[in-house]
């Protein structure tokens, strides 16, 4: 219960603070503070639902289960991550003369804010709050993607507030179908909008309303997750926000819309007869990896290079959702996991080169290794990672995914692998110039931040070669719950 | 046959009312009127709340009233002219949009939201079903209306309305969603509007204007030579 509300509480306090301090020399800490106690928070609570089971709390309004425990986990220890990245990071951006430190107040409080919207996404049991979340984190991030003012990034923070609030409107009919259908079996009320309520009795769920409402659902949701074709906002506003922003939002939001877009899935599978459900979502998966793979190399930013790179991975992990059974969810989880992992690690690298050459385009970053050995073997390795090279992590959740597919939708897998090697082709030819070759640069004022790139890249590799007993036995569970 | 009760008339009528108003704001060209429409949508969605609460004997959606009342015909619109005044951009008139043709596709969208409210009005057990298919013309007339439109603010306006169509749609399915639902909805509106506030300031401050064509132009070049 207190690791609840820490974790609930803690950043929006965190917030606050940051937003009355204002631009002290001190708000890099406070805010590395802030998530600190809230990684501390989710990790009390990740032990206790382990060691007791599922939590339902405050009225039955949060709800934590092995499904979203991990995900809370995740997004706390990325948040954390993220925050210590970007205490060098801004400091450099203002010593660059890029941010004054009236913008830096506006990034720290509403990156706690952002991440308070995340965790409550998380956590909430009811379907109604999820969906002002989900918006409420849309909102936190415009101001967030154009922090430098410039006019590319005005644009792109127009354009993810448009894009995103068009899609989460089609997801708030979605739910009002979703509380349309419910309130006939559950009868008027709060109740009605409760995931766990509604999961109880998802067979007496009226058939023709639930698809409907799926199909809203994953549009508007599906929105944020940036599959294709609604993923336009998406490399834009990585490529123009600053990058800890990029990092959360890749390795974070993404998530967390997709575990909305999972949890509606669990509810009309069970209501529906028709695998609607699963084939809109291997629909709409399939079509963002391949289309991403076109456009992967065509890109001149390495931002952008990495959103498009997101969006394929987002798409691989949609479909094996859609596949559902337990291998397919279970590999869809891990998967989640170490994408989320290796991105925002590869972002961090990312940042850092840019800063170090002073360009975001591909063409003008070079010889990284000889610049900065850890910045340039940082973004070697994650780069690996990303593409699925063994022994990382997504190697195995992409192997799985793939064995998967061939014995159950034998006809997406030249797809899928066809992808899969395009992305590869196209990453690796960028990115290799990019970290040996010809070296130019200047010097950081500040030393950069890479310990959270390794620890990410330590975690993925753990997972590729050993994942701990209990966080498969989580994996395992999810997976069941979700069917 | 008998006539409807008397307040399934008037929420007849003000739905007739609320299709009507979305027209005119589809076809409004001047910012300052268009703000005055989305308060009369926003005053005859209140008022249609109330007969639906006070008919079918609904206390919480007078709450909701209450809330539509206080934030989308007092505080949200006096936000908005208060952004156009400080921007100057009162007497605005936006050009180059073609209404004849925009009407049409309005009328076409308005048919395909009927017919896509049958199967879900069939169902629903409220006096207010048949109303369904106007909520539903709302949201697709103001998505309408975001997508012919150039400049930033009716743009805004036109999202606006949107959640004022999806409002109504909830009221007319089910009586309204869950008070606890509908403050965070009328949260996130509210804070989205304050922030678009602080961003069309930036806009202006970038480049002169509001116009949208400003941020078009960068797409298209973007490819070639992506941001610092």
């Amino acid at each position: 219960m207190i690791e609840l509300l820490g974790v609930l509480i803690l950043p929006v306090a965190g917030a606050a603070v940051l937003a009355a301090l204002g631009h002290r020399s001190r708000a890099p800490e406070i805010n590395v503070a802030t998530s600190g106690l809230t990684f501390l928070s989710a990790a009390a609570l990740t032990a206790r639902v382990m060691s007791q089971g599922p939590l339902l709390a405050l009225d039955r309004l949060f709800f934590v289960d092995s499904f979203n425990v991990f995900l809370v986990a995740l997004t706390a220890l990325v948040g954390l991550t993220t925050a210590l990245f970007s205490r060098p990071y801004m400091r450099i951006e203002q010593a660059h003369g890029r941010l004054s430190a009236g913008r830096l107040r506006l990034y720290h409080s509403m990156f706690q804010l952002f991440m308070a919207t995340m965790l409550t996404a998380l956590l909430t049991n009811n379907m109604g709050i999820l969906w002002v979340a989900m918006e409420a984190a849309t909102l936190t991030t415009v101001l967030l993607v154009s922090l430098y003012r410039t006019p590319a990034s005005l644009e792109a923070a127009w354009k993810y507030f448009i894009l995103c609030g068009v899609g989460i409107a089609q997801a708030l009919f979605g739910t009002i179908l979703l509380y349309f259908a419910a309130e006939k079996v559950l009868g008027a009320g709060g109740g009605a909008l409760l995931w766990t309520e509604l999961e109880s009795v998802k067979t007496q769920l009226e058939p023709t309303v639930l698809s409907l409402a799926f199909v809203f659902l994953l549009v508007g949701y599906g929105t944020k997750v940036g599959l294709a074709p609604l993923h336009n906002w998406l490399p834009d506003a990585h490529a123009e926000g600053p990058t800890p922003v990029s990092a959360v939002l890749s390795g974070l939001l993404l998530n967390v819309a997709l575990y909305a877009v999972v949890r509606c899935k669990v509810l009309v599978q069970g209501a529906v007869d028709t695998p609607v459900a699963a084939r809109l979502m291997m629909g709409f998966g399939l079509l963002s990896v391949v289309l991403a793979a076109f456009l992967l190399s065509r890109q001149k930013d390495v931002k952008r290079l990495f959103a498009y790179s997101s969006i394929e991975h987002m798409g691989i992990v949609t479909f094996a959702f859609g596949m559902g059974g337990a291998v397919a969810n279970f590999a869809a989880l891990l998967h989640m996991t170490v994408h989320s992992l290796t991105k925002s690690a590869i972002f961090f690298a990312v940042g850092h080169a840019t800063q170090k050459t002073g360009t975001q385009l591909v063409d003008g970053i070079r010889g990284l290794v000889t610049l900065s050995p850890v910045i340039g073997w940082g973004l070697a390795l994650g780069t690996l990672a990303i593409l699925g090279m063994p022994p990382f992590g997504v190697f195995a959740s992409e192997f799985l995914i793939l064995t998967t597919a061939m014995r159950e939708q034998p006809w997406a897998t030249p797809l899928l692998l066809g992808a899969l090697g395009l992305a590869f082709a196209a990453v690796f030819s960028k990115v290799q110039p990019m970290v040996f070759g010809e070296a130019t640069g200047r010097r950081l004022p500040h030393r950069p931040a890479m310990v959270p790139v390794f620890v990410h890249l330590g975690l993925v590799l753990m997972l590729g070669v050993w994942i701990p007993p209990q966080l498969a036995e989580w994996y395992r569970q999810a997976a069941r719950l979700i069917g | 046959m008998t006539h409807p009760p008397l307040y399934a008339q008037l929420i007849n009528l003000g739905a007739a009312i609320l299709l009507l108003l979305g027209f005119a704001m589809l076809s409004q060209r001047r910012v300052r009127t268009l703000i005055d429409l989305y308060a009369a949508q926003g005053l005859t969605l209140a008022c249609g709340t109330a007969v639906v609460a006070y008919g079918t004997n609904q206390p919480h959606l007078y709450a909701s009233t209450a809330l539509t009342l206080a934030l989308k015909v007092v505080l949200l619109p006096w936000l908005l002219h208060r952004l156009i005044r400080k921007l100057d951009v009162r007497w605005d008139v936006e050009g180059l949009i073609n209404i004849p043709t925009t009407m049409l596709i309005g009328i076409v969208l308005v048919v395909f939201a009927f017919n896509l409210a049958v199967p879900i009005s069939e169902l629903a057990s409220t006096v207010t079903r048949s109303t369904l298919g106007i909520a539903m013309a709302t949201v697709l007339l103001s998505f309408l209306m975001m997508i012919t439109r150039r400049k930033a603010l009716p743009q805004v306006i036109g999202f606006l309305s949107m959640e004022n169509g999806l409002f109504f749609a909830a009221t007319s399915a089910t009586y309204g969603m869950p008070m606890v639902v509908e403050l965070g909805i009328a949260l996130d509106v509210l804070v989205g509007m304050l922030i678009l506030g602080v961003f069309f300031f930036q806009i202006r401050e970038q480049f002169d204007s509001l116009d949208l064509k400003h941020l078009e132009t960068l797409r298209e070049d973007q490819e070639e030579q992506p941001g610092p």
